[in-house]
């Protein structure tokens, strides 16, 4: 059979190779394939209809997944799934600026994320919203970000979660300087003195698009992990579209074959299994802690909603496409075979419904109440150390904002100070 | 390139009374027009960027284009601005007048290099024998509520740069010239779009495609005055149109200027009316720290350093990044900030 990878080397005398302008109706079968069902090579622990596939050598990664983690899992999703529809919903009501929802990506995120160990590090980009909530951050204290109130408070260093990139790409090289100094300090390829792998191992992970595998930054960020053999996992959510741009836009051959160009392995997971994300994430994790180097993961996944709430697909996309991936959806497939196999009853089930519409509504409070910042966080912390220059600037404006006060008081007009914010 | 938009966007066309050629556009709608204009007289010319195609832009502003003018023209490109503005550069080389759209201001920077050591330096550098009529058009400015880097004003930085050439359009009529005649420039041009404005229906104006445009590079007095000088460009033409008119109920009167060009300057409408009102305020939302607020200054002062009865006064974003935009309001020049400074200028 023709396989996508042949689409971009024809092999010499190959009777389908393709000229550089028309690829063989084979190989245009072979590459539609390949995007929508993963291709040949893709690797999956639970199938779409629930059934669990066994894989030698990925098993060994989720040995430790019985039916109650299991159920953990299945909860993380559902979770994550109501806050993002209740954040959309929120954006719609004017509450948010805008929402960058996660929907369908679901197992990705948390099958990713929980492989991390607390001392590892994760950079997300802007969507990995449930790598956050499996970090431990509070998924209200994401919202400021976009009710635009804020740009990410959370403790960086104690969730082992980065600030939100949105420039794409950019996460990519910092994550890779991050896994440089794990490495440089020597927390890779440790052992415990029995000859196991050594527990305080760190590794680091970064999130980003299909679309970002076309910034520069993303290219030179794979030649210095694979240089400088940095633990990192670069971690990414292929969910098939830059908004409008599908992924055939970016690349002539699956993504993740792009790391055997640079000297180190690619994977494509199925990324709406939660199970098969787990354990190709540890064993990568594994990879990199054991001082490997880095590792690629092509999590294949759907972008089910819009771009961002500002975002309009039906431009773009047809809905069969929706509809054909709604088949594959990351939970329902946990739910089916938690039921078939007796690792979860209905009462489970109500539980976890109801536990995430009360999240939901944690969420809908927090964000409704959530304080204005007050002007002087324009100029707080603009450097590290003192800015007397910046501080006139603040205390000029704060001044002119007082004597506007001043002035309505007084029943005047014009503000009753003489200097002001104008340089 | 012989193109016949060259004859009319330089101004050979005299004036029409013919109604088919006048439409009311917003500023999105008349680029868009301009754009269409631009590809139809010349098939050098090609649009490309991310998401430009189907989508029409996240601004809707190439809407339309691909459908009517095909992929090769159009072109939706891979995510990376480098990749952009490189090959815009390869494509002017060969022939082609290329329009970049860069999707926010915010993501220009992976394409800076690009853009000051090729875009830049090849005409100079060959001594002419190559010449870069690149485009880059910026969405840029803030006042959207948007997330970080979505709300930037960094042409400052662009103007800094010797061999790029920088405007900004304000209003529906010279959006739909201006663009045009940037095209038409065997320069590189940063056309920088004021993306708050872009469908602002009270900005709505009819854009006669017949009349003789102003030419590029020149600036525009847009209201006499003669108690002080606003001088904006992009978004903060507006404000100062604002603020006219607020003044101008409580009997002050205050000249208006729309910069259009930002590099090369052409500050003599601004020398003349200083001139006249012996006072200066610069308007804009970028940061004021080594901008092109002070580089005003600097021409002014030198200039008309005898007219001058106060200093020139700048009204700007603060010398901060772009706040998160729950503080918008604060940090971008408004009408009472501006006001204010006219207030500070005529008490001096
Ligand atoms: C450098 C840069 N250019 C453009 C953008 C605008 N933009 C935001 S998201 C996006 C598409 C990203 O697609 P992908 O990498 O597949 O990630 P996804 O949004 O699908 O998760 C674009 C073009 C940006 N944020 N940064
Ligand atoms: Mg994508």
């Amino acid at each position: 059979m023709s396989s996508p990878e042949q689409w971009a080397h024809p092999e010499p005398g190959d009777a389908t190779a393709a000229t550089a302008a028309k690829p063989t109706p084979e190989q245009v079968i072979a590459g539609l394939r390949a995007t929508t069902e993963g291709g040949a090579d893709l690797t999956q622990l639970l199938t779409p209809e629930g059934e669990r596939i066994a894989s030698p050598i990925f098993d060994p990664y989720v040995a430790d997944v019985d039916a109650e983690a299991l159920r953990e899992l299945y909860r993380d999703m559902v979770l994550v799934r109501r806050a993002d529809r209740e954040a959309n919903a929120m954006q719609r009501q004017g509450q948010l600026g805008i929402w960058v929802p996660l929907l369908g990506q679901e197992a990705a995120q948390i099958g990713s994320g929980r492989a991390l160990r607390p001392t590892d590090m994760a950079f997300p980009s802007y969507r990995e919203h449930g790598v956050g909530y499996a970090r431990g951050v509070d998924f209200r204290e994401l919202l400021g970000i976009f009710r635009c109130s804020d740009q990410g408070g959370w403790d960086f260093k104690e969730h082992g979660f980065h600030p939100y990139t949105i420039v794409i790409g950019n996460q990519v090289l910092n994550a890779c300087g991050y896994a440089m100094g794990q490495k440089f300090e020597g927390k890779v390829g440790n052992t415990d003195g029995q000859g196991n792998p050594s527990e305080t191992d760190e590794a680091t992970i970064v999130y980003f698009g299909d679309g970002a595998t076309s910034q520069g930054d993303v290219h030179e960020g794979f030649v210095w992990a694979a240089v400088y053999d940095a633990p990192l996992v670069f971690f990414c959510q292929n969910n098939q579209w830059a908004i409008s741009e599908p992924t055939e836009r970016q690349s002539r051959l699956p993504l993740y074959q792009r790391a055997r160009g640079y000297g180190f392995p690619g994977i494509r997971v199925d990324g709406n299994d939660v199970l098969g994300c787990l354990a190709v994430t540890r064993w990568a994790l594994e990879v990199c802690r054991n001082g490997n180097g880095p590792v690629l993961i092509e999590a294949f996944t759907y972008r089910m909603d819009a771009h961002t709430t500002t975002d309009d697909p039906t431009r773009y996309r047809l809905s069969d496409e929706l509809e054909a991936w709604k088949l594959k959806d990351p939970i329902e497939r946990v739910r089916v075979h938690l039921t078939r196999n007796g690792g979860a009853d209905a009462a489970f089930f109500a539980e976890v419904d109801a536990a995430s519409d009360a999240f939901a509504a944690e969420l809908r409070d927090y964000c409704f109440n959530m304080p204005d910042p007050t002007p002087e966080r324009i100029f707080a912390n603009v450097y590290a150390e003192p800015s007397p220059v910046l501080d006139a600037q603040r205390d000029e404006f704060l001044a002119y904002l007082e004597g506007f006060d001043g002035a309505e008081e007084a029943g005047s007009e014009a503000p009753g100070v003489v200097k002001a914010g104008e340089r | 390139m012989a193109a016949p938009t060259r004859s009319t966007v330089n101004g050979s066309a005299g004036h029409s009374e013919n109604p088919s050629t006048v439409q009311t556009l917003t500023i999105g709608k008349a680029i868009n027009l301009g754009l269409r204009t631009a590809m139809e007289s010349d098939d050098k010319v090609i649009v490309l960027g991310e998401d430009v195609g189907k989508l029409g832009g996240v601004f809707r502003i190439t809407d339309g284009l691909q459908k009517d003018f095909g992929e090769q023209r159009v072109l939706d490109t891979p995510l990376a601005e480098s990749g952009i503005i490189g090959t815009a550069v390869g494509l002017a080389v060969r022939g082609f007048r290329p329009v970049c759209e860069i999707q926010f201001e915010g993501f220009i920077f992976p394409g800076f290099d690009q853009i000051v050591s090729q875009l830049a330096k090849l005409h100079y550098r060959t001594q002419g024998k190559i010449k870069v009529p690149v485009v880059i058009r910026v969405p840029f400015g803030g006042g959207i509520g948007a997330v970080e880097h979505h709300s930037e004003s960094p042409e400052s930085l662009f103007a800094h740069v010797a061999g790029l050439k920088v405007v900004s359009c304000s209003n529906p009529v010279d959006a739909y010239w201006m663009i045009q005649q940037a095209i038409d420039c065997d320069d590189p041009v940063l056309f920088f779009e004021p993306k708050k404005l872009y469908h602002m229906g009270t900005l709505k104006a009819p854009v006669d495609t017949t009349v003789t445009p102003t030419p590029l590079f020149q600036s525009r007095l847009l209201r006499e005055g003669t108690a002080a000088t606003l001088v904006g460009y992009g978004p903060s033409v507006k404000v100062c149109l604002d603020a006219a008119n607020a003044a101008a109920e409580e009997g002050t009167e205050l000249a208006v200027i729309d910069l259009r060009s930002l590099s090369p300057l052409d500050l003599t409408p601004v020398f003349e009316s200083v001139r006249r009102t012996g006072r200066l305020i610069t308007v804009s939302e970028a940061q004021s720290e080594s901008s092109l607020a002070a580089e005003i200054a600097t021409r002014v002062q030198q200039e008309c350093f005898y007219s001058l009865e106060a200093p020139v006064l700048r009204v700007t974003g603060f010398d901060t990044p772009y706040p998160p935009a729950k503080l918008e309001e604060y940090y971008l020049p408004d009408l009472d900030r501006v006001l204010h400074a006219v207030d500070r200028s005529l008490a001096w």
